[in-house]
């Protein structure tokens, strides 16, 4: 066991220690974890509003079941995938703490990514169990797959665009170094978020011009597809194709990220005296 | 000559701006009495591309169509070389390029020409093994996890360097019993004062052991016994480990206490490279003397080293003298007389 563990890279043997202390810290923050999880209300604002417009009938195939499981659906994609590491790295970088993470032995962005592994498996342990609830109590468990194979594909979906919303974060974290308006992109990238991945009215809704630009984008491998594929709208044949497509887009993000940071590194100078 | 010859003579380079007239030498890389430096630094420059606008809305608006950039030399052919062991204080006045050759030593910033090593690594690599070698403190900064207790910093350092377990239980012991640390390392780092923070940074700043210290501003906030006691267990942490200790700070007890050689630079070049005293002596010559008479006046008297036999002699002989003590002048008035000395001197057209 020892032996096995000492011939790891050293990175890879410092991150049970690194996702230990990204737990401690989580649990640290835990009631301002609780309210931001709490303050997440948007599912539930726009899932009131399509009930309230589906009394009569559907729209483009959803009735009130389907979009009560959509968006319960939503939030828990949310949830474990969400990433808000952008505004760790924009403090440190105009801080100047960054550099105490850049004189260690151990990549900044391994860093990142391990507390960021914690933080989504701190909030997991609060939000499924409560999200599960809400799915049994408001009568939408029966609108979401059982099929091994999907739930499968399902869970890759989740992983997925983890890793991208975790790089696409850290990447405009990174414009850090080069620009001072960041967030501003930040803000812009959310914006985008909320209207083209999924997140506010299903891509279904949309008229197919908007539909079919929304899905050239990255953003439905963000957040909706794993959603589409746990409520049903794609079958095997369908969702695999769609995961290679978001392990496409996952490729290219880890590649964006690494390409800016190592010459945006170069770039920090004067911050922080 | 060997380098050491040169310290302990003081080695000043770009005399025209200072008062004294110390020899004129290139700086030498390698000091050939003790083999290459575990610092060595040649001819150095960093450059800074700095964006300049004017203030107002206009401005704010134009410089997005029409950037303008000038390049802000930090450092300026900027060489030295420090042997294994030596504990060298860096001095300069604000904006000097003190804290922008620290940054280009410990590998946060690129040169923009000439060379650096530390510890035989080039710095500008951050190749692993180099950065397991050094240390950067920087008082203004913590590394300390600030909603969880010290411990946890340690053991997640543990984990970046890679620290066996023996090891670690053995320095960590050894360091927190050095610094009087004890149950402090289990309280939240957000509960400790500034001195007890400041002390577990260094704590964790060496539980890899360092062979190379770089310290910005230690002790900074500090009151003076904390800086005392970080001032000794930086000493005894230099002796013990032979650990190579590059200090700036504006404190110049830390430099006095600490740094045997100091290297001064102004506007990112090499003003004085040499022996403390020895800087004293140059630009101050004057001891100072100070007189307590009988009847518990103290009188201070400047008084120049050639003089002060016969100054004494006549003092004493007036009578009236209860206590008389010669000193050197405080490193504080050393450093404003040289830094006031060179601004007046550029400001004569």
């Amino acid at each position: 066991m020892s032996a096995a563990r000492s011939s790891l890279p050293p990175w890879l043997r410092a991150a049970p220690a690194l996702l230990r202390i990204g737990l401690l810290e989580a649990f640290a923050y835990r009631a301002e974890f609780i309210v931001w999880m709490l303050s997440t209300t948007m599912p539930f604002i726009m899932l009131a509003l399509m009930s309230a417009v589906t009394r009569e009938g559907t729209i483009a195939g959803f009735d009130q079941p389907a979009f009560t499981a959509y968006y319960m659906a939503t939030l828990l994609v949310r949830h474990l995938t969400g990433s808000w590491v952008v505004w760790q790295m924009v403090m440190e970088i105009r801080q100047g703490t960054l550099a105490l993470k850049l004189v260690r032995p151990l990549h900044p962005l391994w860093f990142y990514f391990l507390e960021a592994v914690s933080t989504t498996f701190f909030r997991s342990l609060i939000s499924v169990p409560l999200i599960a609830l809400a799915f049994v109590l408001l009568g939408a468990g029966g609108s979401l797959v059982t099929d091994p194979a999907l739930l499968g594909c399902a869970a890759l979906g989740i992983a997925g665009a983890w890793i991208l919303n975790f790089t696409l974060s850290a990447a405009i974290g990174t414009l850090g170094l080069y620009i001072e308006s960041s967030v501003a992109v930040w803000d812009l990238w959310i914006g985008c978020f909320m209207i083209f991945s999924g997140y506010l009215l299903p891509i279904e809704l949309f008229p197919p011009w908007l539909a079919s630009a929304a899905r050239s984008m990255p953003f439905p491998y963000l957040q909706s597809l794993p959603v589409e594929i746990m409520t049903g709208r794609h079958d095997l044949a369908h969702a695999l194709p769609l995961l290679l497509r978001q392990a496409g887009w996952a490729a290219g993000s880890i590649a964006l990220l690494l390409l800016l940071w190592r010459r945006g590194v170069r770039r920090f100078a004067a911050y922080g005296g | 000559m060997g380098n050491r010859d040169l310290r302990a003579s003081g080695r000043a380079v770009k005399p025209a701006s200072v008062k004294y007239s110390p020899r004129v030498t290139s700086a030498d890389p390698i000091d050939r009495d003790r083999g290459p430096g575990d610092i060595v630094v040649d001819h150095l420059v960093k450059e800074y591309r700095v964006h300049e606008r004017a203030s107002g809305l206009v401005a704010a608006i134009g410089s997005l169509f029409r950037r303008r950039y000038t390049a802000r030399r930090a450092v300026d052919d900027l060489s030295f070389s420090i042997a294994r062991g030596e504990r060298v204080g860096f001095l300069g006045p604000n904006g000097a390029g003190k804290t922008t050759t620290l940054k280009v030593l410990s590998g946060l910033l690129h040169p923009t020409s000439g060379t650096v090593r530390v510890a035989g690594h080039e710095p500008r690599r951050r190749r692993r093994e180099f950065l397991r070698t050094i240390t950067l403190v920087m008082g203004q900064k913590q590394q300390l996890l600030w909603d969880l207790p010290p411990a946890d910093t340690f053991a997640m350092n543990r984990a970046i360097y890679d620290i066996p377990r023996k090891e670690y239980d053995e320095t960590l012991s050894e360091l927190t019993t050095l610094l009087e640390l004890d149950a402090t390392v289990r309280r939240p780092t957000r509960q400790l004062s500034l001195g007890e923070r400041m002390k577990c940074e260094l704590v964790a700043a060496l539980l890899h052991r360092p062979r190379v210290l770089f310290l910005d501003e230690p002790t900074i906030g500090l009151d003076v016994e904390m800086q005392a006691v970080l001032r000794r267990f930086v000493k005894e942490y230099n002796e013990r480990f032979s650990a190579t200790v590059l200090l700036t700070s504006h404190d110049m007890d830390d430099v006095t206490a600490l740094c045997p050689r100091v290297i001064v630079i102004d506007k990112g070049c090499l003003t004085y490279d040499g022996d403390l005293r020895e800087l004293a002596r140059r630009v101050r010559p004057h001891k100072r003397v100070i007189v307590r008479t009988v009847d518990g006046k103290e009188e201070t008297e400047l008084v120049s080293q050639a003089d002060l036999p016969r100054f004494i002699a006549q003092r004493l002989e007036r009578g009236q003298v209860a206590d008389l003590t010669v000193a050197d002048p405080p490193l504080e008035e050393v450093m404003r007389e040289l830094f006031a000395t060179r601004a007046q001197k550029e400001a004569v057209p």
